[in-house]
């Protein structure tokens, strides 16, 4: 996927193995920092009942929606079973000097 | 070719079937629902379910069944099962057999005693179709009296605030949601559901509940005569283990289970709501647990189980509530509990970390707007699971991530 780089925020405001959320475009993402430093991002929104996945809890490559448990990787957007089914569409991440950009 | 049945097509029996084939079970699986409906899932039934008229949310698309060589009948009952021949019976006569089967019967809501059956203005809340009876006095100018102050009423009383209903909630005890919640959390609600315009009545018995001229009516033991187009009652659930008890399985506040979900008789399981179980991480004590997550993990444990007997029941008990833009979350059993600790998370929302006599974290109970309590009840979980006695001023410390505590 080619798509328009935006910025985010800063590499510092994403703590290490955390995520936050990120609006554009009227739509929603979810940005995440790994313990070894590298960012990922996929859809914001939990593809089980749409909840904020940025509130959720970020442990060993998953994140895992606040409300019912959805896990998926947040590295390759897998859903890693029930309740959820079906997998977060993940982009590409660019660090830029200290910012973060992401292609949607 | 072995066959599997599960008997009891709600949020259990869907998921173990699922989980059978996740698990690599290439046998005959047989899924027996009592309702109509391809399985759905419930928690939404006394939210918005219960004020619009959308489908309601299946578990799985029907073609799923059909994909993952699952036979599901839908409509009707089991009615008897034999341990010895291996065999049950159904409502319309259909005998299955059986190599092993699976009991996700669930829980039935409480009827008022005396109330009389099958009135359109006295009802409780189970299933789709209860819900879908409710709508029509989700509306403003209705009267909706809820009977009982615990989750299912209060969460509906909620729904019926939020579209222009007006509401009652008449509990017996002293305060709402006694059993599970602690009072600081039941008293924020409380006071929340009034400042909605919910006249919230505890310590207050019923003596009779009839119909009368198309109303339900509630008197009250002051000698108030209280009428509404609508009485819910939520007066809680009862295990649905009648089948389990006419086969002589030994049942103990649901069918009893062994630590492995293995009723009394062989190769017979039980799961959900409808079984009592030891809980290994609160001294084997035996709990019987109504709630989405449990039904979703023991059917996904039957399953492991059904196929080869190797995990145990371990996951710490974890319930939530949606009331207004509140969310309440609790993980594990605070009954033991001496001390609490209390974390301010901002806007309104904090956690009660429970800790027992010997300093162990044993429960976590949080408040909060939208999912703000979400992430360190999850941390909290974990720390119960891990059996971890965390420094209790660490627990209260706000500016001391809960993360960290795990890792120490």
């Amino acid at each position: 996927m080619s798509g328009n780089w935006i910025e985010v925020c800063g590499k510092d405001e994403i703590d290490e193995e955390d995520v936050i959320r990120f609006d554009h475009g009227g739509r929603t993402f979810a940005v995440y920092r790994s313990p070894d430093d590298e960012y990922f991002a996929t859809d914001g929104l939990c593809t089980h009942e749409h909840i904020h996945l940025a509130d959720g809890l970020v442990m060993d490559e998953i994140i895992e929606c606040p409300k019912h448990n959805g896990r998926f990787n947040y590295k390759t957007g897998e859903a890693k079973g029930a309740p959820v089914c079906v997998n977060l569409k993940t982009y590409p991440v660019r660090i830029e000097g200290d910012t973060v950009f992401i292609a949607v | 070719m072995a066959h599997f049945v599960i008997l009891g097509a709600g949020e259990c029996g869907a998921r173990a079937a699922f989980a059978l084939r996740e698990k690599g079970f290439d046998g005959e699986i047989t899924l027996v629902g009592a309702e109509t409906l391809h399985p759905y899932e419930r928690p939404p039934l006394s939210k918005a379910a219960a004020a619009d008229a959308s489908d309601p949310k299946f578990i799985a698309a029907a073609e799923k069944y059909a994909e993952s060589g699952i036979r599901l009948m839908t409509g009707l009952e089991a009615k008897n099962f034999d341990t010895a021949s291996r065999t049950v019976t159904l409502s319309d006569g259909t005998a299955l057999s059986y190599d092993k089967l699976l009991l996700a019967t669930g829980a039935s809501a409480r009827s008022f005693p005396g109330a009389p059956a099958n009135s359109p203005h006295i009802r409780s809340l189970r299933t789709h179709h209860d819900a879908a009876a409710l709508r029509d006095v989700m509306k403003p100018g209705r009267h909706i009296a809820i009977i009982g102050g615990g989750f299912i009423g209060l969460e509906l009383a909620a729904t019926a605030r939020l579209h222009g209903a007006d509401v009652i909630v008449i509990e017996g005890l002293e305060r709402v949601l006694k059993r599970g919640v602690p009072e600081e959390i039941a008293y924020l609600l409380t006071e929340r559901h009034r400042a909605e315009g919910v006249d919230i009545r505890c310590g207050v018995s019923i003596e009779t509940l009839t119909e009368e001229g198309g109303k339900a009516v509630i008197k009250l033991s002051t000698g108030e005569a209280i009428a509404a187009d609508l009485a819910l009652v939520g007066i809680g659930a009862r295990p649905n283990v009648d089948i389990a008890e006419r086969a002589g399985l030994a049942i103990d506040n649901g069918i009893a289970v062994d630590s492995h979900l293995q009723t009394s008789a062989p190769d017979v399981f039980a799961a959900g709501d409808c079984c009592s179980f030891p809980l290994s991480i609160y001294g084997g004590r035996r709990v019987r647990l109504e709630s989405w997550r449990n039904a979703q993990e023991q059917g996904t444990l039957a399953a492991a189980n059904m196929l080869v007997l190797d995990e145990a029941v371990s996951s710490v008990p974890w319930f939530w509530s949606d009331q207004y833009d509140l969310t309440l979350q609790i993980s594990g059993l605070a009954e033991g509990a001496v001390t609490h600790q209390r974390r301010e998370l901002g806007a309104g929302a904090f956690i009660l970390f429970h800790l027992d006599a010997g300093g162990r974290l044993i429960a976590a109970s949080g408040i909060g707007p939208g999912n703000a309590v979400a992430r360190d009840i999850r941390l909290a979980e974990m720390l119960i699971a891990a059996g971890a006695r965390p420094d209790p001023a660490a627990l209260a410390a706000s500016d001391i991530k809960l993360k960290s505590l795990l890792a120490a």
